[in-house]
């Protein structure tokens, strides 16, 4: 069963007068099936978490470990990491100019899966994981993100996760941004994902309001670069009705 | 996340439309067009035709102090048909399809000692290509050579600059009515090469001409591709490729001039950089004049910046002197490739290379097929494959 362990992460990025650490000590295990939230204000550290796990060279790991199954993720390069396992869906998705969409999927499903897939079959799969997601089929044909809205880049990335089929997947504020209806379509995708047992979820989100839609497992507040508490779907209630008010100054003395 | 830097530091993008005003085109050469040598100052690198161009690395070619000796090897293959002559420079058909407009190509101009002419007759549908080899042995020389079709002649011409050499030249392209030429010009020069070129096409009524041009090597390379029509209704597309590398000047200057009612252009030049001290430079100079009714004209300059340290310059310039027309219009874009698309495709497991390949090869693939040379397309993608091999790590 896939496991992903982060002990004692701490996490630095360059600032103008050194370096700033943004994690301080982060333990968490998301294990296959799990549906893990984290909710925290701005600046609380969650996006540096997700960035952190997917290997982004802005971040440097300064303590602490993660693991997948076992095997040093913080030693993998990041594309070793996607192919690992660890799939993040951005918050702001990167353009890619001269790189249509069809292109891009099938370059990364090749990656990923170790081999070219079959054209007939892959071509079907492409078109019906684009239907379910209310994706006009003429985005294949498009250049990655470019010119497209919000809500279209995140079914982008959600269209993503569907067809790589990652053992963890971080979903790093999915929601913002979008409307209701864009909400329920996005998120009906990434339950179709969880759906098959074989994925832990990584929510990462500032509003309660996608909790509406996925159905965490497990619920963690995050202040001050660490979780400061966790707790199960009634944890959100809570913060629904309270806000982050007492985190963010508990966070900050602590 | 920061988005994209659209434009790289140290770029210019700057475009203009001038209606009915005084030409830049025209005031921003030093001398009028001419056949001789003398009637150009020699360039001290402020004119603003030469202010993107690094005079020092010219060899002497800008300042009379290249003389020539031998240094090219020179070799036409052309299928039945078509007449190969080497003529002397008095030969009257020579300086018909334009005059020398700096400094450079008119001392090619007054320098060389033999030129090549190669004739297609009229109505001569031709199926292979005719080939112009130029070998660079190093060394200084001077070249003139004309390609001229009768009236209804279809042909393909594909020049291919390969070794070390500091070459100026003219070539000429003469299409008669109705006459239908592609070009394709690649500059595929060892990194030590110095080479400048006046392309000048005259297309006549109804006639098209396709030019492709590919620049790869060279230290230097400045090549000035210009259209003149002879009569209504010509088309002339102009394509163009670049990867400028490490340390090397890449420049392109483009002149479409509309004189002629009811005739087309399209111009379309993509370049990627990568390295320290690259450096491109492309020019899009379009001309509609008073008597050019019905002209419908656009052109586009694209350029990626892979790393950087690289430099692009791209000035695109439209002057229109009649409203009655089809069309104009321009575009000029430089955009980066950053370390944020790199993350983004590594971080869908595909490997760093691979990631740059795929960026590089989406960059030139629209205007690869524009092309339409099956042949030529596979070694571009190929060639552009090896420049991306021997990409700074």
């Amino acid at each position: 069963m896939a496991t992903l362990e982060i002990h004692d992460l701490h996490v630095s990025v360059e600032a103008e007068n050194g370096p700033r650490e943004i994690l301080r000590g982060v333990d968490l295990t998301v294990k296959q099936g799990e549906t893990h939230a984290i909710m925290g204000p701005n600046g609380s550290g969650k996006s540096t978490l997700a960035y952190s796990l997917a290997g982004h060279p802005k971040y440097t790991i300064t303590g602490g470990t993660v693991t997948l199954d076992g095997e040093d993720v913080l030693e993998m390069s990041v594309d070793e990491r996607a192919r690992a396992g660890l799939f993040l869906a951005m918050q702001y998705p990167v353009e890619v100019p001269g790189v249509s969409v069809s292109n891009f999927l099938r370059t990364a499903a090749t990656a990923i899966r170790g081999e070219a897939p079959k054209l007939r079959t892959w071509v079907k799969e492409v078109k019906e994981a684009m239907e379910r997601l209310h994706i006009d089929p003429a985005f294949a044909e498009r250049n990655v993100n470019e010119g497209f809205s919000g809500g279209e880049k995140k079914r982008h990335e959600i269209l993503q996760l569907e067809l790589l089929k990652p053992k963890v997947a971080i979903l790093d504020e999915t929601d913002s941004g979008l409307d209701v209806d864009a909400l329920r379509i996005v998120s009906d995708g990434v339950n179709r994902v969880r759906e098959n047992g074989e994925v832990g979820t990584l929510l990462i989100t500032h509003y309660t309001r996608i909790l509406r839609y996925i159905k965490p497992d497990h619920v963690h507040v995050f202040a001050g670069g660490r979780i400061a508490e966790s707790g199960g779907p009634e944890l959100a209630d809570k913060l629904e009705e309270e806000g982050y008010e007492a985190y963010v100054k508990g966070g900050r003395a602590a | 996340m920061a988005e994209a830097q659209n434009i790289p530091a140290g770029s210019t993008t700057t475009g203009a439309i001038a209606v009915a005003a005084e030409s830049t085109v025209a005031t921003r050469m030093s001398a009028p067009p001419s056949f001789d040598v003398a009637d150009f100052p020699v360039p001290h690198g402020r004119e603003e035709e030469w202010r993107f161009t690094p005079l020092e690395r010219l060899r002497g070619l800008h300042d009379g102090t290249a003389t020539p000796n031998g240094g090219v090897k020179a070799e036409v293959s052309a299928p039945d048909g078509v007449t190969v002559e080497t003529v002397g420079r008095d030969d009257s058909r020579l300086g018909r399809a334009g005059v020398p407009v700096d400094r450079v190509a008119a001392q090619a101009y007054s320098s060389f000692e033999k030129a090549t002419v190669v004739t297609v007759p009229k109505e001569t549908v031709l199926e292979e290509p005719i080939r112009l080899s130029v070998q660079g042995q190093g060394g200084v020389s001077y070249g003139h050579t004309v390609f001229e079709l009768g009236a209804f002649a279809e042909a393909v011409v594909v020049i291919d600059h390969v070794g070390d050499a500091v070459r100026a030249a003219n070539v000429e392209y003469l299409l008669g009515d109705g006459a239908k030429l592609t070009v394709v010009s690649v500059q595929d020069w060892d990194d030590t090469a110095v080479h400048c070129a006046q392309h000048s096409a005259l297309v006549g009524r109804d006639a098209t001409f396709k030019s492709v041009v590919v620049t790869f090597g060279g230290d230097l390379v400045r090549l000035h591709p210009r259209v003149n029509y002879a009569g209504p209704g010509g088309e002339a597309e102009l394509y163009g490729l670049y990867f400028t590398d490490n340390g090397q000047h890449q420049e392109h200057r483009l002149l479409v001039d509309h004189e002629a009612p009811n005739c087309r252009s399209n111009v379309v030049y993509k370049g990627a950089l990568q390295g320290e001290d690259a450096h491109a430079v492309w020019i899009g100079d379009v001309v509609i004049r008073a008597s050019a009714l019905g002209t419908d004209t656009y052109e586009l300059n694209r350029n990626l910046v892979l790393t950087d340290g690289a430099r692009v310059d791209s000035v695109p310039n439209l002057e229109i002197e009649t409203g009655e027309i089809v069309g104009a219009g321009h575009a000029s874009a430089t955009g980066r490739f950053d370390d944020e698309q790199l993350f983004y495709l590594m971080a869908r497991g595909v490997p760093e290379k691979e990631a740059r390949r795929l960026v590089v090869r989406g960059f030139f693939a629209e205007l690869v097929q524009q092309i339409g040379l099956p042949d030529l397309q596979e070694r571009l993608i190929a060639k552009i494959e090896e420049e991306l091999e021997e990409s700074v790590a």
